[in-house]
């Protein structure tokens, strides 16, 4: 199909108009740009992927050599396979319901144009990316959609608190980055070629199993997949994320950008197959991560903040799989995360659009009657986080747990840790639902969602329901992963997991059989939740290590040290200028002396000379 | 009629003795007048020993210096006192020490 | 002929510019806007359709396009010597384009002796084209000169408030660092005598000479001195600073956009083809400096309070890359280097032409002053916003192209350098972004009034930001340009050299 490039192309000319127009656009002309190219470039996929579908062909086009020195010829150049339509798919599919729903969320903005100028670009952005045939090419979308979360996150830009936030965001990343690239620097003098599938043959071709360049390449990869995929130690940027408006939430952080990560590895898995160390490293930075996080959201009171570390949480499963080798399935998680997670923030954001921007759910409560479409998102959109049977997450995410298992030796860790995760996520998602949609009210919404807020809400619902039924066109992707063979018993216990989390939550913060209070009042339980409030104090550690000596260093260098050393000769110069002052006096007799005694001193010297 | 009647050392030596007077008074007087008068007697015996010389060798170059240290020495005293007058009007003194603007 | 058409036309403007003051004040503006853009249409029609490569040139350094050689002082091997190469098109086009920007951006802020000031700026550029086409030494050394003081009048004249110091410190830099040139150009056309016994000052007869090792060394030192004063390479960056901070805006933008591509220029052209073998010793030494300047500037940039400040000592750390990327040796590192000075010259002109236009508008450049200006300027705040984004290098841009080719091939040579250097990469995000926060981004102050661009001001920057997207996703035909006098460096060394045997790809062929 040569109209490929038109895909990406259709946002961001939208996005271009968008911005030449200089906000002088009409409001209705704006939604309709904003969101259509979105979906027109949704039905192209749609075709792509028809297409695709029949007759399994990787599709290949080149536009033109982006440029070529020597033997650096990276081209603009797209490759299109099965992970390439899954993950178009998801981008243009639940981006045009974002954008969609962005329509009504911002229609009083008086920024709008600004808004969806931003998020078409994002979308051509992230479209690069996951069509690109060489890294330098995803390298443009990766920071490409770097630039617009940025540029999303601090869309309010007038409460400093924002700009601050998306300034973290993007510096952050951009040291995950800053270590991806010196990945390419590496790949490319190493192997030649930054083309990936070339690039891939070509490791395999130099490489064995275990050497040094191969893991030394793959982590710093990995340093740019932790970055963008807030995953440890470089997630402290996305609870803070949450600044930005809600669908941008939905659509970068939470279904789209976080995933790039993912993507990556998942892209250049050849390599990691050659690093099983570094493998190793994704599976436990996947654990580690989705534990941390899931306690951290247990403490949380934002309701976008428990999401953001839930998506953190969930990422970490994404991770976990990676590092398990089992690609399918993380990619599996990866769409089904999508639409679950894309639902809850599209869902919070109404909740948010209702009640006057209330964000503390504390403040909200006994929702479910007077909002009964976000009620049933929410509680949909749960289950599937909380991976209770026959839900989308339920499949994706029990399928990750069976692949960990399958690891010898490591396994059963990495698994038993997944189960932990498993019920915090039944714990925390739960106690967001109850908390917020039973009990007594707060605050009593002013309006109710309309119909374009509405239905992205259902048609996410239908697919975070039924999202586990879908197969994935990733078979020639991915190297065939060994069926699971796990027990019976394993199998229970996975699906009974989340269930014991979801009861939990019920005794904690609905039947009150359990007395959160009791719990969280010893000096234990006071230390841990500040703890787990404050995300595990990571933020603070970085503060004390990296930003603070930063600010100090700058501050220190501030008046320009290597002045000193040109001052200092002009001191000296200064010096000596007073010095050589102080033998004019103005005074005609010392003047008439020193001469005598200077031609003296000549004469002298002559004879001495001539003698 | 050729030739230096006295020996050329005495005439040397007065020239070097009034030459060392116009110094020492050059370098110790402080009124410009004074400083004046020794650079004349400076002059003065320079163009002593010039003139000597020129008698010695029977030359007339001697002379011919002897009439441009003259006319030079008028030029100067002409200007010298011409800055007497401007020294005197501006700091009512004559005194060099204190006449010392150009101090750095 | 024609390139000394070029610069007496640029001369010659000045002088028409300056006295045509008499008549009407608006005058000057409109006779040097059109001189320069008749320059720039004369150098472009006047090259020749094909490519003649010059036969007196002794070790193929590149495809010469134009070469012109007139008698000056024959006795002592001096001629107005002219050429042409990629290279120094690449760079004229630059500099007249410049030129361009840098008269649109002081279009309505020069009250004072407008004519004397376009002059000034007419002679800054004819100063600069002639440094890109002389390829006689004294000349050349000559053009060196001749851009420096019209620069300074600049400064001194039509500075701000602390023009004088900012004016002398960078005549003093310059022209002590130029001195040093003078005595190794002197140095070189002896040593020239002595091997061949016939004096000369053109660059092909000097290239190629044997020089002893000590005296290779102190000769290629002084022509380091001075092009890497004017680059601005650390420890020699001090006087930008403040030149900059003091400039009127055309003179910043003609100071960051230019006049330090000369240094780079200098580097490329004379101190590394005339002295490859001190130049191969040296650069580790340089690479030092080059990556030095890129963390040190960064981090100063970030602690400026003062706008033109902060994009003064970014041009400190932008210019690192240069200096990294021309001693790391290699086609890759080469090519960047060039591209880092195209981008770098536009993207950082631009951000001196809206530190200038907000000082226009509010009297101040202090950025604790400034704040949500986004609200009032939503135009100037996308420019910066493109602006602030193509410093830190966002792909797509030119600036990323230049950083990651730098990178890639110092890569090959330094992996450590490269990664140190690949520090710049955050750092520079961190200054740029906290600048678009002081400036476009924070709560408006809703009593002030500010102007935002107007049709002039915005045909500049569309100008810029369609040449920064060009050279993001197009940038062959710059890199072809260059691609000649890049080849010609790397047949400098003997190709069994471990510094450039580590071209890209070798690792492949390895068994």
């Amino acid at each position: 199909m040569a109209g490929v490039w038109l895909i990406p192309l259709l946002p961001l000319a939208s996005a271009l108009l968008l911005i030449l127009s200089t906000g002088k656009m009409p409001r209705q002309l704006v939604a309709l740009l904003g969101a259509g190219s979105v979906g027109l470039a949704a039905i192209c996929v749609a075709l792509l992927a028809r297409d695709f579908l029949a007759d399994g062909e990787v599709r290949q086009l080149t536009l033109w050599t982006w440029l070529a020195v020597g033997e650096f010829t990276p081209r603009i150049a797209f490759y299109i396979d099965g992970l390439t339509v899954v993950m178009m798919s998801v981008i243009t599919g639940v981006g045009f319901l974002i954008h969609l729903y962005s329509i009504e969320f911002m229609w009083d903005d008086e920024s709008i144009c600004r808004y969806f100028a931003y998020m078409n670009l994002f979308v051509a952005a992230m479209l690069v990316l996951v069509m690109a045939d060489n890294l330098l090419l995803l390298y443009l979308g990766w920071e490409g959609v770097g630039l617009c979360s940025y540029l999303l996150v601090g869309f309010w830009y007038r409460d400093p608190a924002n700009g601050r936030a998306a300034r973290k965001a993007f510096i952050v990343t951009r040291v995950g980055d800053t270590a991806m690239a010196l990945g390419l620097f590496l790949l490319f003098t190493e192997l030649g070629t930054l083309d990936i599938q070339p690039m891939l043959v070509a490791a395999n071709s130099h490489w064995q199993v275990g050497d040094s360049l191969p893991i030394l390449a793959t982590a710093l990869l990995l340093g740019g997949a932790v970055g963008k995929s807030a995953q440890l130690p470089l997630h402290t940027w996305l609870p803070d994320a949450m600044a930005g408006p809600t669908p941008v939430s939905a659509l970068i952080h939470a279904a789209t950008m976080v995933t790039a990560g993912v993507y990556l590895i998942a892209r250049t898995f050849g390599l990691f197959l050659l690093a099983p160390p570094t493998q190793e490293a994704v599976a436990w930075i996947g654990l580690l991560t989705l534990l941390l996080a899931a306690f951290a959201a247990l403490a949380q009171s934002d309701i976008k903040r428990i999401l953001a570390y839930s998506t953190i949480s969930q990422i970490g499963y994404m991770f976990l799989a990676l590092g398990v080798g089992a690609y399918a399935s993380g990619i599996f998680h990866l769409v089904t995360h999508a639409f679950f997670k894309a639902l809850l923030f599209l869902a919070a954001g109404a909740v948010i659009h209702c009640l006057h921007h209330e964000h503390n759910i504390f403040r909200m409560g006994g929702l479910r009657t007077r909002l009964p479409v976000i009620f049933w998102s929410f509680l949909i959109g749960s289950a599937a986080l909380a991976a209770l049977p026959f839900t989308s997450g339920f499949y994706s995410k029990d399928a990750i747990l069976l692949s960990a298992w399958e690891i010898p030796g490591i396994g059963p860790w990495l698994w038993a840790g997944g189960l932990l995760g498993a019920m915090l996520t039944g714990i925390y998602s739960f106690r967001l639902v109850f908390v917020v949609f039973f009990g007594s009210a707060h605050t009593e919404p002013d309006r109710q969602p309309g119909w374009k807020m509405a239905t992205p809400l259902i048609v996410l619902c239908v697919l975070s329901l039924l999202g586990g039924l879908l197969v994935l066109p990733l078979s020639g992707v991915f190297p065939p992963a060994a069926h699971p063979a796990a027990s019976h018993a394993v199998e229970y216990i996975s699906i009974g997991t989340p269930l014991l989390g979801l009861l939990l939550a019920y005794l904690l913060f609905l039947g009150r059989q359990l007395s959160i209070d009791t719990l969280a009042d010893g000096p234990l339980g006071r230390g841990l939740s500040d703890l787990w409030l404050k995300g595990w104090r990571i933020d603070q550690l970085y503060d004390a290590v990296w930003v603070r000596p930063y600010l100090g260093l700058s501050h220190w260098w501030r008046n320009e040290p290597v002045d000193r050393i040109y001052n200092a000769l002009v001191s000296l110069c200064q010096w000596a200028h007073h010095r050589l002052c102080a033998l004019q006096t103005g005074q005609l007799r010392w003047y008439a002396t020193s001469m005598v005694f200077g031609l003296v001193l000549l004469v002298a010297i002559m004879l001495r000379n001539a003698t | 009629m050729s030739g230096l009647q006295i020996p050329m050392e005495h005439v040397l030596a007065l020239a070097g003795l009034l030459f060392s007077c116009g110094l020492m008074g050059l370098m110790l007087r402080r009124n410009i007048i004074f400083m004046l008068m020794s650079l004349e007697v400076m002059l003065n015996a320079v163009a002593l020993a010039f003139v000597a010389a020129g008698a010695q060798w029977g030359q007339a170059d001697g002379q011919i210096i002897f009439l441009l240290i003259l006319s030079v020495a008028a030029a100067e005293v002409a200007v010298g006192l011409g800055l007497v007058l401007q020294i005197q009007r501006r700091f009512k003194t004559l005194d060099m020490d204190q006449a010392r603007r150009l101090r750095g | 002929m024609s390139m000394a058409v070029l610069i007496l036309m640029l001369l010659g403007g000045g002088l028409l510019a300056w006295q045509s003051e008499r008549i009407h004040p608006d005058l000057p503006r409109w006779t040097a806007l059109a001189t320069v853009i008749v320059a720039l249409v004369f150098l472009l029609v006047s090259l020749p359709p094909e490519q003649p490569t010059l036969p007196t040139d002794p070790r193929g350094t590149g495809d010469w396009l134009l070469h012109l050689k007139l008698a000056w002082m024959p006795r002592f091997g001096i001629a107005l010597e002219l050429a042409l190469d990629g290279l120094s098109l690449l760079l004229l086009v630059l500099t007249l384009l410049l030129g361009l920007i840098a008269i649109a951006s002081s279009w309505s802020e020069i009250d004072f002796k407008p004519g004397l000031f376009q002059a000034n700026l007419l002679w800054t550029l004819a100063g600069v084209c002639g440094v890109f086409l002389a390829v006689d030494m004294f000349l050349f050394f000559l053009f060196w000169e001749v851009m420096l003081i019209p620069m300074y009048l600049l400064i001194a004249i039509w500075g701000h408030e602390n023009k004088t110091y900012a004016a002398t410190k960078f005549f003093i830099f310059t022209q002590a660092s130029g001195l040093l040139m003078l005595l190794a150009i002197v140095v070189l056309a002896w040593q020239g005598l002595a091997a061949s016994g016939r004096l000369s000052f053109s660059y092909f007869d000097l290239l190629g000479l044997t020089l002893d090792p000590r005296l290779g060394w102190w000769t290629m030192l002084g022509f380091f001195l001075a092009f890497t004063v004017k680059l601005p390479a650390f420890p020699f960056h001090t006087w930008l600073p403040d030149a900059h901070t003091q400039a009127p805006t055309a003179g910043s933008v003609l100071l960051a956009g230019i006049l330090l591509k000369t240094g780079a220029y200098g580097l490329l052209r004379f101190c590394i083809p005339l002295f490859p073998e001190a130049s191969l010793q040296f650069a580790p030494i340089a690479m030092g400096l080059g990556v030095a300047g890129v963390i040190y500037g960064a981090v100063l940039a970030f602690a400026q309070s003062d706008f033109k400040r902060l994009v003064a000592y970014s041009s400190v750390s932008h210019m690192g890359f240069v200096l990294l990327g021309l001693y790391a040796w290699n086609q890759l590192a080469l090519q960047g280097a060039v591209m880092q000075m195209v981008a770098h010259g536009i993207s950082t002109a631009a951000l001196f032409m809206l530190a200038g236009a907000l000082q226009q508008r509010l009297h101040t450049r202090d950025m604790g002053r400034m704040g949500g200006l986004w609200h009032q300027a939503p135009r100037m705040g996308a420019c910066a916003m493109f602006f602030a984004v193509a410093s830190l290098g966002l792909p797509g841009l030119g600036n990323f192209v230049a950083e990651f080719l730098v990178l890639l091939g110092l890569f090959a040579v330094q992996p450590w350098l490269a990664a140190l250097a690949a520090l710049g990469l955050i750092t520079a995000a961190i200054y740029s972004l906290w600048m678009m926060q002081q400036t476009f981004q924070g709560s408006p102050d809703e009593q002030r009034k500010l102007a935002d661009f107007d049709v002039r001001e915005m045909l500049a920057m569309g100008t810029m930001v369609v040449a920064l997207v060009w050279l993001g996703l197009y940038p062959q035909p710059v890199l072809d340009l260059a691609q000649p006098v890049i080849d010609s460096l790397q047949h400098l060394v003997p190709s069994d050299n471990a510094v450039v045997a580590l071209a890209p790809g070798a690792a492949v062929n390895k068994p």
